[in-house]
């Protein structure tokens, strides 16, 4: 696979440094003075209550946002500069629903704004390669069909796909398994520690029950930010230290008022 | 029929109007593929009323100030391109308070439009072909300028058919692309109003509207690409307008309206065929 880096991290440079980032929304602040490293290769999941900023968190690290104070950097650049080497799985869609794409067309909007993917038509090569990455999630079968027919997994998987087919370096996905039920979602995280031998893993999740079985680090949100090996800890230990019940954690509809705190 | 035919044949006001419409057409499917998928059906709307202030304000110069060199159709396009800029500087800068502002161009552009035609003497009746359509009055100066808007207008809506489909499709995962995606949205919006300037001629001010969106319709109701929904929903908009001058002719009907409601009799062809094909479906899928 063709790997091309304009920016070569120097050695020990984080994939992703946080220095005293402090974020609000309309006045009401959602990060505090937030510091965090991710090294290159981590697998790292991001978890929190509902409100708590867990995607604001991801929205900085892709330049989608930008801090009130402080400074996000990616391999050492501004996000928007490391953008070619971002992939980003986003939680929903807000297309209407039979918005008429099919699968393989989604997975090339992937190649957009690389170099030679400017005007007309995509070429021989943005096809192979949407192709590998359906592929490598197990949907090139489904390359031809709608992307509304698909189940919620398998839009989840293209969406995955899409992603891919940039290569980046860090991939960032926002609640992959909230639509899913466990056997696909345990499928989602058996991909992404495949994915993760090769490049950087971020998710945001509530569901630390899968979770805690592949990744390296819990990044906990609250009030206070904290980080936890998973190697010191099961998955139960992490729920309460990240104040979150195993139980509640399923079903968003099982907190009153979308306050779990 | 035939009266319509030989009229084809021998008048040239006919053929202007055929060529407009289908040169139209091919904007019209392109154009309204995006405009319904990135569901701005309502500021096309907002655009089209706009364009009555500029038909009335270029007449107005051109008859009362005597600025021959200006053509209605200039009017037009510079009222359309700027409700389009308007609207989308309000939409990206502040995205909650976008509907109060189309529907106040909408009916600005409507107002100021009325005005100057009061004060433009005996051109009063234009209103009424500004509002429903003028297409047999279409002179060969308006026929030039919508060649040329056609073929800007669908030149780039093809060239950038990857980047609009993907604004369309997820506006945030293209900004991480690194796509301009305001800039493209601001280009879309520009590109709709060149659009609704182009079906002015063909349906008026009024139903533009739905011109830019039955034939949609109609396509998406048989195709699931959009490259697909735009061959198809082209050649649908000339099929309605070339059938919608063909019915009128002959009863001396208005021709926009008589497209309009052959576009309508269309979509709900399109909608009850595609229902009970579904039930027929179910039912077998359960036998």
């Amino acid at each position: 696979m063709e790997r091309h880096k304009n920016t070569t991290p120097a050695p020990g440079e984080p994939a992703v440094r946080i220095s005293g980032v402090t974020f609000a929304f309309n006045g009401d602040p959602v990060l505090r003075n937030m510091s965090i490293d991710i090294k290159e290769r981590e697998f790292v999941a991001i978890v929190g209550p509902n409100g708590s900023g867990k995607t604001t968190i991801l929205k900085l690290i892709l330049g989608l946002l930008h801090p009130l104070a402080g400074t996000v950097r990616v391999f050492g650049s501004p996000p928007e500069r490391a953008r070619a080497r971002m992939g980003y799985v986003p939680q929903y869609i807000y297309a209407d629903v039979r918005f008429p794409v099919h699968v393989l067309d989604v997975a090339l909007m992937g190649r957009l704004g690389r170099r030679g993917a400017g005007l007309g038509p995509f070429s021989a090569r943005d096809r192979r390669a949407a192709l590998d990455a359906l592929d490598e999630v197990g949907l090139a079968d489904l390359r031809n069909r709608p992307f509304s027919d698909l189940s919620g997994g398998q839009r989840q998987r293209v969406l995955i796909a899409r992603a891919l087919v940039s290569e980046p370096d860090i991939l960032l996905l926002d609640e992959p398994t909230a639509s899913l039920d466990s056997e696909v979602a345990a499928q989602l995280y058996d991909l992404l520690g495949r994915m993760n031998e090769r490049m950087t893993v971020i998710l945001v999740s509530h569901d630390l029950w899968f979770v805690s079985r592949y990744v390296k680090r819990v990044l906990c949100i609250q009030k206070n930010v904290q980080m936890h090996d998973t190697t010191d800890v099961d998955a139960e230990a992490l729920g309460q230290l990240c104040g979150l019940g195993m139980r509640m954690v399923r079903h968003q509809d099982s907190c009153p008022g979308g306050d779990c705190r | 029929m035939s009266e319509f035919l030989d009229a084809v044949a021998n008048y040239k006001f006919m053929q202007y109007a055929l060529a407009t419409g289908l040169l139209a057409s091919v904007a019209c499917g392109v154009v309204g593929t995006y405009v319904t998928m990135r569901r701005i059906g309502y500021i096309a709307g907002g655009i089209s009323h706009c364009v009555l202030g500029g038909l009335g304000a270029a007449n107005y110069l051109i008859q009362v100030h005597g600025w021959t060199w200006l053509q209605p159709l200039h009017g037009a396009v510079f009222a359309a391109l700027l409700a389009a800029f308007i609207i989308g500087f309000v939409s990206l800068r502040a995205r909650e308070r976008e509907d109060t502002i189309i529907g106040a161009l909408w009916a600005v552009g409507m107002a100021a439009g009325v005005l100057f035609i009061a004060r433009t003497p005996g051109y009063s009746q234009d209103l009424m072909s500004y509002l429903f359509g003028n297409i047999l009055m279409v002179t060969p100066a308006d026929l030039w300028m919508v060649i040329a808007l056609d073929i800007f207008v669908v030149g780039l809506g093809v060239l950038l058919f990857n980047q609009f489909t993907a604004i369309c499709f997820d506006e945030e995962f293209a900004r991480t692309r690194g796509l301009r995606v305001d800039a493209l949205y601001m280009l879309l919006l520009c590109l709709t109003a060149l659009t609704v300037v182009l079906l002015v001629s063909v349906v008026g001010i009024v139903l533009v509207i739905a011109l830019l969106t039955l034939p949609v319709a109609v396509a998406g109701q048989m195709a699931r690409s959009m490259s697909r929904i735009m061959i198809l929903s082209s050649i649908l908009c000339a099929v309605f307008t070339t059938g919608g001058l063909a019915l009128s002719y002959a009863p001396n009907l208005p021709a926009g309206a008589t497209i309009i409601v052959l576009a309508a009799a269309a979509y709900l062809a399109a909608t009850l065929a595609g229902a009970v094909s579904r039930r027929l479906r179910a039912r077998a899928s359960l036998k």
